[in-house]
């Protein structure tokens, strides 16, 4: 079995004249967690996309668990799974239905089984039997990942896990995404928040005008720009800790 | 056979969203009944369409209004999961592509023979009566059938193609109001030439006619073929736009 999850190489794609990817080589480790840092438009979805048969590449080649996207889609399907941008979670239907839904689509043996267990990893217990459409901002991403975790893909692919979530939600979310590492899974995230990157990855990849212009761990990055002076600043609360420790003080009353 | 019990799970999907919303099928019965005791109560007394009792003439035209403005929650439902994302989570999933759209057609069928069995409730109420058998019965089915699954396909195109709820359903209201020039509500001969024309040749007629006939135990003659001709050619063509576009959504 090859070491590497995702092989990216000299991935093409253009929209009309609009050149968006312009040979993007990325090789991702199996169990690894990687960033595809990169500002809004820069190619982040539309590459997430091809790695999971949902766009096909206009030039290059990709490799998702061994299999060609284009060769051997049904086969990269199986070992996938993917948490599009918008939680893509149906509001009509409870959590648990949610969950046995995606277990019954990927053929499980136990959907009840399955549902059970992943509501309890996930939290989510309690709310099992309400409509997804009444849970917050982070119940709805985590039933999200939740739903993509249904089978064990060996290889997960998160587009903006965090995006329009509020504070707490991100917490969550990111604590839900250290898990999924630590049971093994190759996670490929795309994020436009550089501490998510910091938080969360073992490698950042920076994808910039088509192509990937940097990549390496937070250290190696580090280590391309000049060696960091020294300086002492006064270390005000960031209104993130001030909303936080407040919240935080009114749910412990 | 995956394929059919991923289709299976997916209706399922779509019809828990119809019972827990019964007023979309309430929706879709209310209008036409509506309509129905307008025409029978207020204008019947002074509309001529031969013998008996105007509510069986009027019925068949009834059922198609509630079918043209029933499959406008189809189009809206595929909208929402295109825009949602839901459609996307379904084509990254190893399962069949076309499973997805199968459940909201098949689901389609199945709500809009709910509303329409409400109607002819009502209409029995209102002194509908049928001499027609069994295998009569069965056609008048099998046409509703083929016309729903007609206009469901056609619904799947403003659902995949709309830039907003409204224009999902919109395409809706010129479906609804081709059965008033038709035979629907009052027959053909009194119109003035180039409507009676137009009257004469759009698919409602046929398919109206053919539905009367089979409910009155009468021949059905060459109306039924014409009116098969329409169903099933539109459902090809609408089916064959619809794949296409649905093969190109992400």
């Amino acid at each position: 079995m090859n070491a590497v999850a995702i092989e990216i190489r000299g991935l093409r794609k253009s929209f009309g004249t609009t050149t968006v990817l312009d040979g993007v080589d990325l090789h991702v480790q199996q169990g690894h967690i990687v960033a595809l840092l990169g500002s809004n438009g820069a190619g982040k979805t539309t590459t997430v996309n091809i790695c999971s048969t949902l766009l096909k590449p206009d030039a290059g080649e990709v490799l998702v668990a061994g299999h060609d996207v284009l060769r051997a889609g049904d086969q990269v399907r199986r070992s996938i799974s993917l948490t599009g941008q918008f939680a893509a979670v149906d509001g009509m239907l409870t959590g648990r239905e949610n969950l046995v839904l995606i277990a019954r689509l990927r053929d499980q043996k136990d959907p009840a089984g399955i549902a059970r267990l992943l509501l309890e990893r996930f939290g989510l217990t309690d709310a099992a039997d309400r409509r997804a459409d009444t849970y917050s901002g982070g119940m709805t991403r985590r039933l999200d990942i939740a739903m993509s975790l249904v089978g064990n893909p060996s290889v997960i692919f998160l587009d903006e896990p965090t995006t329009g979530l509020d504070p707490e939600g991100r917490l969550e979310v990111w604590a839900t995404v250290k898990e999924l590492a630590a049971a093994g899974a190759t996670v490929l995230l795309t994020t436009q928040y550089l501490d998510e990157a910091e938080q969360l990855a073992d490698r950042i990849a920076i994808l910039h005008g088509g192509r990937i212009i940097a990549e390496g761990t937070l250290a190696e990055l580090k280590a391309l720009f000049p060696p960091a002076q020294v300086e002492y600043v006064e270390k005000q609360p960031s209104l993130e800790e001030i909303f936080l420790a407040i919240i935080g003080k009114k749910e412990a009353a | 056979m995956s394929a059919l019990s991923h289709t299976t799970a997916l209706t399922g999907r779509s019809m828990k969203h119809i019972l827990r919303s019964p007023d979309t099928i309430i929706t879709v019965a209310v209008t036409p009944i509506a309509m129905m005791l307008l025409f029978v109560y207020v204008l019947g007394g002074a509309i001529s369409a031969g013998g008996g009792h105007y509510v069986n003439y009027l019925l068949p035209g009834i059922l198609l209004i509630a079918v043209a403005s029933g499959v406008s929650y189809t189009a809206f439902r595929i909208f929402t999961d295109t825009q949602k994302g839901i459609f996307a989570r379904f084509h990254s999933m190893p399962i069949g592509r076309s499973a997805a759209l199968w459940a909201h057609v098949v689901t389609s069928v199945v709500s809009n023979f709910i509303s329409l069995a409400l109607i002819v409730g009502v209409a029995l109420l209102m002194g509908f009566r049928s001499s027609a058998g069994f295998t009569a019965w069965l056609g008048v089915v099998g046409i509703l059938a083929l016309f729903t699954l007609a206009l469901t396909w056609l619904a799947v195109i403003p659902g995949l193609t709309a830039k907003s709820i409204d224009g999902a359903s919109a395409f809706a209201y010129p479906l609804i109001f081709l059965p008033f020039i038709s035979s629907a509500f009052v027959p053909t001969a009194t119109m003035p030439g180039p409507v009676r024309w137009f009257a004469q040749n759009q698919p409602v007629t046929s398919i109206v006619e053919s539905l009367r006939h089979l409910m009155e135990s009468q021949p059905v003659g060459g109306a039924i073929w014409t009116a098969l001709a329409w169903c099933v050619g539109l459902a090809v063509v609408a089916y064959v736009f619809a794949m296409r576009l649905y093969r190109k959504t992400a």
